[in-house]
């Protein structure tokens, strides 16, 4: 069996519950065909960096599969057909990542500096009326 | 930089992923990549970055993999 990274975005409507519901759903999809998830990452809220299907924000989810391509091609066609996810990718890797993600360790300090800008990260609309402040920055 | 010996350019700098603990090129790691693209979003040429041809081919491949999953923009406007 082959080893695999696949990243999907959630739509930003959706709660985190939601977003796990989806996890557990693709989990599950992989299961049945034989497959084994290593490990499942929950990126949160993040921003995008240009508008997908008309989201600004979107659920970033993270899973280490180790598969075979029958039940990974089963798994992208699930996941195309359900509206909620906006986007994904699957990667073929060599090696999974021993501890988590980049992404999460960022998170994770993030967090632990306090929150700061993370506070303030939440609604799509928001940030765009904080826009015609000055300090509203641009990232 | 030694004077008289060099009278043009500076020495070459060698590549940033080649070496011992050298940063390993991945697409989830925007802060890494943000460095090798242009303030309006364009990949760096090698020749300004130094990097190495075949770890500037990873780099491309990442950051192209890191754009379609919106983690870091096609462009930049201003």
């Amino acid at each position: 069996m082959a080893l695999y990274e696949h990243i999907f975005i959630a739509r930003q409507d959706i709660s985190s519950q939601q977003v796990e519901g989806l996890t557990d759903m693709v989990v599950a999809v992989l299961e049945e065909n034989g497959g084994k998830v290593h490990k499942t990452e929950y990126w949160g809220l993040k921003s995008l960096a240009y508008r997908v299907k008309k989201n600004r924000k979107g659920h970033y989810s993270l899973l280490n599969i180790e598969a075979d391509h029958a039940a990974v091609a089963e798994m992208e066609r699930r996941i195309s057909l359900n509206d909620d996810i906006i986007r994904h990718m699957t990667l073929r890797v060599e090696q999974h990542e021993a501890d988590e993600s980049i992404q999460m360790r960022n998170k994770n300090r993030d967090e632990r500096r306090g929150p700061r800008r993370s506070d303030n990260d939440e609604g799509g609309r928001d940030d765009r009326r904080r826009d015609s402040k000055p300090e509203g920055d641009a990232s | 930089m030694s004077q008289g010996r060099r009278p043009f350019g500076r020495r070459r700098k060698s590549c940033p992923f080649s070496g011992a603990n050298a940063p390993v090129i991945d697409y989830k790691d925007t802060r890494l990549l943000q460095r090798y693209v242009s303030e309006r979003g364009k990949i760096v040429p090698r020749r300004i970055t130094a990097v190495s041809s075949k770890k500037q081919r990873e780099l491309a491949r990442a950051i192209k993999r890191s754009r379609y999953l919106a983690l870091m923009p096609y462009t930049i406007d201003q």
